[in-house]
């Protein structure tokens, strides 16, 4: 365990009134996981990062790095430690009027690294990042997410043990997002360091994150591993989070089938292997219907999600809902409901 | 030439103590990094102060500071001092604007680099605000110029004495036209080679 944060507060005091951006937030992150924070606009997703390297010091609560309160540390301490925790922005927040190699170089600088030390970085991590041929131009002719990647270069030259990562996709486009995001795994896995990310977009947990907390109005709602958030999350926001990944568009006259039958949504982690479905058709008199669904990527797994429609006697359907549970198949009841629709599409 | 001499002294001294003032008013400024609402709200009172009196009016009010300063009220020396306390503030202000608009998103990515703040308003305030510092210092420059010609009036010499003397007193219109064209052709110079290198140091695209 590296970072804990415990019952961090923060309160913004303005013209307009006080802003609980923060509310007794806890939070622990592990030595070389990946840990995501998801949140709508303005759930203090922000706040919370810029608190870990006291870039905002929290009202009240304690931010312990490696066993030790940063608030006790003396200002030359804390640079000290600020430069053992990277951070990169959704704006890149990079020197205009320097190259790529002077943005990397300037605060390796600044932050006392030799002189021969400093160019052999800046190379291995500009090579890491894949913009070698990039060294001598300015952030103004490099595209978004070529920015980034100085960025992100930029952070590893001073070789942080964490990386914090705020909204660092949020202003790409998909597939630019998708590469930054392998980058992100790449230098998790190559280099051990441990990142703190956050994100409005579920995407991005889905396919980085070890683990996962569901911001709302200045809380921690619902934290978990990703699978066990995925497969069933209990909180309305996060519900909706999770929703938001699978384009399932019931109609109306599809749910009507339930007069006869059984219509359920099944979660199915890789762990349940492929050989259920067949199964119950074999072992059970029920007849399964397939009517959406699809199977989300995870980190190093997936997990299907179906909408399926189960005839036959009703004995006969609950002992098949029962043997796909005892496999470890979550399942959840479809209601009729135009809300409870809602919810599933 | 002597307008040269009062410009490039004066202007030396007024960015020496404009540029300060400049990065104390933009660090000082609520929220920022050194935020501290008294020592703004003072400084912005006197440059304020300072820049609502005309250059004309300064000259004669300060008579007693510039002595007690150079040990003389005449002369080059004598109209310094009133250019400088007359540009400084006027500096300070356009510094401010200058250095405002550099991306408090990059000076926030390096506090979290653990960078000192003096570093950090050399290396990146000052560094990417000198497009805008050089046009400011073109546009002071060019008032300075301007302040400089009234300077005649105290002995100080240079272009304005002279079509002061010539042009006024003694109603010789061609040297009052010449110094006339002087003047412009000086201050396009200037403003296009303070845009020029601007450009130079802006880099982007
Ligand atoms: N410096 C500040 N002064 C006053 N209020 C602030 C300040 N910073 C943040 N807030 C308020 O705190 C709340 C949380 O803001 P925060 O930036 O942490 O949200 P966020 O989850 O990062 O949102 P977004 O996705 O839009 O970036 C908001 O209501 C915001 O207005
Ligand atoms: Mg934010």
């Amino acid at each position: 365990m590296m970072i804990r944060l415990e019952n961090v507060s923060k309160t913004f005091v303005t013209k307009m009134g006080r802003v609980d951006a923060l509310k007794n937030v806890s939070l622990e992150l592990k030595k070389g996981e990946i840990f995501g924070v998801i949140g709508y606009s303005g759930a203090g997703k922000s706040t919370l990062i810029r608190c870990i390297n006291l870039l905002e010091r929290p009202t009240s609560g304690r931010v312990v790095w490696n066993g030790v309160d940063l608030s006790t540390l003396s200002p030359r301490q804390l640079r000290e430690t600020r430069r053992k925790i990277g951070m990169i922005f959704q704006g890149f927040h990079l020197l205009k009027t320097a190259t790529v190699y002077e943005n990397m170089a300037i605060p390796l600088k600044l932050s006392g690294v030799p002189k021969e030390k400093i160019r052999e970085r800046v190379e291995k991590y500009l090579a890491v990042v894949g913009l070698e041929d990039k060294r001598d131009d300015y952030p103004g002719q490099l595209s978004g997410g070529q920015k980034q990647r100085v960025a992100i270069a930029r952070a590893l030259a001073h070789e942080p043990e964490v990386l914090l990562c705020d909204e660092a996709t949020s202003a790409l486009d998909p597939e630019t997002t998708d590469a930054i995001l392998e980058l992100l795994l790449k230098i998790n896995e190559e280099f051990g360091i441990t990142m703190l990310l956050i994100t409005h977009e579920m995407n991005v947990i889905q396919k980085v994150c070890d683990r996962v907390a569901v911001m709302e109005k200045g809380q921690i709602v619902e934290s978990g591993p990703v699978l066990q958030i995925f497969t069933s999350p209990a909180h309305e926001t996060t519900r909706r989070f999770v929703n938001s990944l699978f384009q399932i568009a019931l109609p109306r006259s599809l749910s009507r089938r339930d007069d006869s039958g059984r219509l359920v949504t099944l979660f199915v982690p890789s762990s349940v292997g492929e050989t259920f479905w067949t199964q119950i058709s074999r072992r059970f008199d029920v007849l399964p219907r397939l009517l959406s669904g699809g199977i989300l990527h995870l980190k190093g797994q997936t997990l299907g999600r179906w909408v399926v429609h189960f005839t036959g006697e009703e004995e006969e359907v609950n002992k098949a809902l029962l043997f796909l549970q005892d496999q470890g198949v979550r399942i959840e009841g479809v209601m009729l409901h135009a809300e409870r629709n809602r919810q599933i599409s | 030439m002597q307008t040269f001499q009062m410009v490039g002294i004066s202007l030396f001294f007024s960015v020496i103590i404009g540029l300060p003032m400049g990065v104390l008013l933009v660090m000082t400024r609520p929220g920022r990094i050194g935020s501290n609402p008294f020592l703004y709200q003072t400084l912005n009172l006197i440059i304020n102060t300072i820049r609502s009196i005309p250059f004309i009016i300064l000259l004669f009010f300060i008579l007693p500071f510039t002595k007690w300063v150079v040990g003389t009220t005449i002369g080059v020396k004598g109209v310094i001092v009133p250019l400088v306390v007359y540009t400084a503030p006027y500096i300070a202000r356009l510094m401010e604007q200058a250095l405002f608009e550099v991306d408090r998103g990059v000076i926030e990515a390096y506090e979290a680099m653990g960078i000192r703040t003096r570093d950090i308003i050399w290396h990146v305030m000052i560094r990417e605000a000198r497009p805008s510092i050089v046009l400011g210092l073109t546009i002071a420059t060019i008032g300075l110029i301007g302040a400089t010609a009234m300077a005649g009036l105290v002995g100080g010499g240079g272009l304005g004495d002279l079509a002061y003397r010539f042009g006024h007193l003694r109603y010789e219109a061609e040297v009052m036209y010449v110094t006339v064209l002087l003047l412009i052709l000086l201050v396009q110079g200037l403003q296009v080679l303070g845009n020029r290198l601007a450009d130079r140091l802006k880099k982007d695209s």
